[in-house]
């Protein structure tokens, strides 16, 4: 009952928040300079009559703030994000046609990060002086201190143009016809370089971290009791010492997700990969507000969901979380 | 009288002072602020000290670092590099110092309303940062300046009402922490404002990890104006490492140089600033002092 | 017959910032099968170090047993490899701790940290280990045992988790259980419990106890024999009883001093209630060829400041270590 009643009160939160950055994207659109139909339709360099009106009636301009406000929210959730006339396509549509390659993109390189993270993290905790122990350090400060796009230029320097091991841009190589294993590894082969480059940042991140709670759970009273009873060490630093581990690490990745997410735009534009950010980029060239706005829209519900996700893995890695609302 | 006034200052410089000792201590967060001397000395005097100018086409396009006489070679318009390094510098780090200070004043009001207050208020703030956390930091900034213009100063103000959360969330920690000691407790008994008691007995004493943060606060701006610019939402006018990087960015094929020079600048420049922040962690964090 | 655990001549190493510290010099024991014996002295003077040295637990790259051997049913557990400690620890001896609030891993129940133990050490299937979980919590009277066999240690008192800790330490019925300050963290009332709990267990299974402790009292209730530790030595050995009846170490007689009610004969006119006065020395003091007591000693003369006093036997199976043994 309880559980059910968490879900609940998370869900409704979630939406709430969802609802607060519909009012962002509106209220940021009337503050911009100029009329709100020239801004929406600024990508057409100069629309016509016809245009804006469509635009007006859209946007109900006409009428009072709030009621526009009211209009535009409920547009929304029947998901309608208004026109790209950039592009000429609903913007919905425009989205999700791109979503799910940045979703991959942004999935694996947090799974990617996670892993490498912790990996190196609790082998650098078990030698804290240890020459790995010394590369965490080192590694977490370049982590925190190069910029992403640039990681990517190097990586694609190095890997694609002198050595050529990776393709240099796109997610997949459009002359290739085969089965579903030739796209499969196809694709693979064009996500190494950018899911490296954008989960650099969050290795980085993340192995700093759980060196510092694996070092700290290594030297617990439990930990102890686990040697005492004999177990094997494997079982000590892996099934004791870890999973106590992972909570503040599982609370930082959550923390990150808006950060993957601000970091996949560069990533992507570097790597010309198909997914929300190159289309954010392009939109932002085109000053084409409406998809501007969807993107936000759209990756702010990302975050919100990626935040769940953490509650969820949270509960199931510390019994401690599961009495809390 | 003279005696007792020269004591009471030296007393007052101690944890200051052992501070620095303990920052000196630190080689890694020496040569960083060394490093980082060293950058802040060349943004201001670089430009009256060499010659070669930003915006000028000096020499054909890619020129190779060290050859005609270019140390740093040539860009795409066959600009010098070095010079437009050297005057990219100032805007980089202006940009990145302002931005943090927006950060740091947006942060600490927001953070020391709610933790000050507490209740209600401090809901409503906490619900109102979690919204801003949610927000991803680098398309939020690049709607703000899409929309409204890609000025210095409107860059300036996007980076930092972007990234203000964490320095309200670190600030809030403490004012809930201060605000329950003996010391804000005896000077509430005895009347004092809530004004006072924010700024003037509990804000000095939540200083040192909001330093810390505002520190790392100017490298991640540097960061973040780094990737506007190479996005392109930058004043065209306006030479800074990022945009260096953004406009040459075509041309990786042909020189890769002209890329990867000034993203060393800016991964030097961080890298310098985040060890200086590490270094004062350790020097101000009294936790760590006696571990 | 010989005696199950047989400790001799050990010294245990720590290194500290000064350099390196006997904080066990020369300790010699005997534990019998099914005996009781206490370690006795206030914290800092090496008890915890020996019940780790004899599990195999010395903290890593810090302490290190220098010399001296540890017999276990004829077997040297020094030069035992990590294998072997690892088979006996948990299944022959095994340990509790002062802190039970800690000891227990927060994110597993505990039906699942008794369980653990027996699958590893007597290859119980999954279903089986569960059940023996559940008797085992029923042996240390937690009530409810097929209820809170699920519980995590969250939802307990700091008495029932030193039960669930009591319980995995007897799941595979040891020969040698080292109870390290048990109850120290816990309220009076709940002590009183845990020793009884530990006496009527150690009565089914025939474990040998070995109990830490600078508590008199707890002393006095639960071992046959004591070893009174003083900064790394052994300052006096012998049966409960006649120590408390008569202490041969004059720091001894302080700890004995320090609680009234355990005064053998309470009409007994005797001096007034003292504490000892002074501080256990600091880890760079042990190891000096002296009297490492002499300090805080009242009735120290010129030998115990020259050099260490050697034991002094008693026919009643008593020994101190102290010059004036014989007058005290």
């Amino acid at each position: 009952m309880d559980f059910i009643r968490t879900i609940a009160t998370r869900l409704f939160y979630a939406v709430a928040l969802l609802l607060a950055v519909l009012v962002l994207n509106f209220t940021l659109i009337h503050l911009a300079p100029g009329d709100v139909a020239d801004t929406i339709a600024q990508s057409m360099g100069g629309a016509d009559e016809e245009i804006l009106d469509r635009i007006r009636a859209d946007y109900g301009l006409d009428q009072p703030f709030l009621i526009q406000l009211g209009s535009y929210m409920a547009r929304v959730l029947r998901f309608d994000l208004g026109y790209s006339f950039f592009y000429s396509m609903p913007v919905t549509e425009l989205i999700l046609q791109r979503l799910p390659a940045t979703l991959l993109l942004v999935f694996l390189a947090q799974l990617l990060a996670l892993i490498v993270g912790v990996v190196l993290g609790v082998i650098s905790a078990r030698r804290p002086n240890g020459i790995l122990s010394h590369f965490v350090t080192f590694f977490a400060l370049f982590g925190y201190s190069a910029p992403v796009f640039w990681t990517g230029i190097l990586l694609l320097i190095a890997f694609s143009l002198k050595i050529q091991w990776f393709p240099v841009a796109g997610m997949r190589d459009v002359t290739l016809i085969g089965g579903f294993w030739a796209h499969f590894w196809d694709v693979a082969r064009h996500l190494v370089l950018p899911v490296i480059t954008l989960s650099s940042i969050f290795i980085a991140l993340y192995s700093r971290l759980s060196r510092a709670t694996m070092m700290e759970t290594l030297g617990s009273d439990y930990v102890r009791t686990a040697k005492a009873k004999g177990l094997s060490t494997r079982s000590v630093v892996y099934k004791h010492a870890l999973k106590n581990a992972l909570s503040p690490v599982i609370t930082l990745a959550g923390l990150q997700f808006s950060a993957v997410v601000s970091g996949a735009v560069l990533v992507e534009t570097v790597f010309a990969w198909p997914g929300l950010g190159t289309l954010a980029f392009q939109s932002i060239i085109a000053r084409d507000t409406p998809t501007i706005l969807g993107i936000l829209f759209f990756s702010a519900l990302m975050v919100i969901v990626g935040n769940l996700l953490t509650d969820f893995a949270l509960r199931a890695v510390d019994p401690r979380m599961r009495g809390r609302g | 009288m003279t005696d007792q006034s020269t004591e009471a200052t030296i007393k007052a410089q101690s944890p200051l002072s052992e501070a620095w000792n303990m920052f000196r201590r630190n080689h890694a967060a020496m040569a960083g602020l060394i490093v980082l001397c060293l950058i802040v000395l060349g943004a201001i005097f670089g430009p009256y000290l060499y010659p070669g100018q930003p915006f000028e086409m000096a020499w054909a396009p890619f020129s190779p670092p060290g050859v005609d006489g270019f140390l740093l070679g040539t860009d795409y318009l066959g600009r010098d590099l070095l010079a437009q390094i050297i005057h990219g510098a100032r805007v980089t780090l202006i940009i990145g110092l302002s931005a943090a200070i927006v950060t740091v004043v947006i942060g600490v009001t927001i953070g020391a309303l709610a933790g000050f207050y507490g209740g209600l208020v401090e809901e409503a703030l906490m619900r109102f940062t979690e919204f801003f956390q949610v927000l991803p930091t680098l398309l939020f900034s690049m709607v703000i300046v899409a929309l409204f213009g890609a000025s210095l100063p409107m860059i300036t103000l996007a980076i930092g009402l972007v990234s203000w959360t964490a320095v309200a969330r670190i600030t809030r920690a403490e004012f809930l922490r201060i605000r329950e000691l003996e010391y804000v407790m005896a000077s509430r008994a005895s009347g004092a404002s809530g004004l006072k008691l924010m700024f003037r007995v509990i804000l000095p004493n939540a200083l040192p990890p909001i330093i810390v943060q505002s520190a790392l606060m100017v490298g991640s701006a540097i960061l973040f104006e780094a990737g506007l610019s190479f996005l392109g939402l930058t004043d065209p006018n306006v030479i800074s490492w990022g945009q260096i990087i953004g406009s040459n960015r075509q041309y990786i094929l042909e020189s890769g140089f002209t890329v990867t020079i000034p993203g060393l600048a800016i991964f030097i420049t961080v890298l310098a600033i985040s060890l200086v922040g590490d270094g004062l962690n350790d020097a101000l964090n009294p936790r760590l002092r006696q571990r | 017959m010989e005696p199950l655990l047989k400790v001799e001549n050990l010294r245990i190493e720590l290194a500290t910032r000064a350099g390196v510290a006997p904080v066990i010099d020369d300790l010699s024991f005997e534990l019998g099968h099914g005996e009781n014996i206490s370690f006795v002295g206030e914290s800092g003077c090496g008890k915890s170090m020996t019940a780790l040295a004899i599990m195999g637990l010395l903290p890593e790259r810090v302490g290190r047993i220098a010399s001296g051997r540890i017999i276990f049913n004829g077997e040297d557990l020094t030069k035992a490899n990590e294998k072997r400690l690892r088979d006996l620890r948990g299944n022959e001896i095994s340990m509790i701790f002062q802190e039970p609030m800690t000891s227990l891993n927060p994110v597993y129940t505990v039906g699942e940290q008794i369980a653990e133990v027996l699958r590893e050490h007597e290859k119980l299937g999954k279903a089986a280990a569960h059940n023996a979980a559940i008797e085992l919590l029923d042996a240390v009277r937690i009530p409810n045992p097929k209820g809170r066999v699920n519980d995590y240690p969250f939802q307990m008192s700091g008495g029932q988790r030193q039960r669930v800790m009591i319980a995995i330490a007897l799941a595979c019925k040891p020969k040698i259980l080292i109870a390290d300050e048990p109850t120290t963290a816990l309220d009076v009332t709940v002590q009183a419990q845990i020793f009884d709990l530990l006496r009527d267990l150690r009565r089914e299974f025939g474990t040998s106890i070995i109990m830490i402790t600078h508590d008199m009292g707890a002393v006095a209730e639960m071992a046959e024999r004591m070893i009174v530790m003083y900064a790394g030595r052994k300052a006096e050995v012998g049966p409960v009883k006649q120590i408390i009846e008569h202490a041969r170490h004059p720091y001894t007689r302080g700890l004995i001093s320090c609680v009234p009610h355990i005064m053998a004969d309470p009409t007994f006119e005797r001096e007034e209630l003292t504490e000892i006065p002074g501080i256990v020395p600091g880890l760079g003091e042990f190891g000096q060829d002296k009297c490492l007591f002499s300090e805080r000693c009242s009735m120290a003369v010129d030998k115990c400041l020259r050099a260490r006093p050697p034991e002094a036997a008693f026919a009643n199976g008593q020994s101190a270590a102290c010059w004036r043994a014989e007058e005290v």
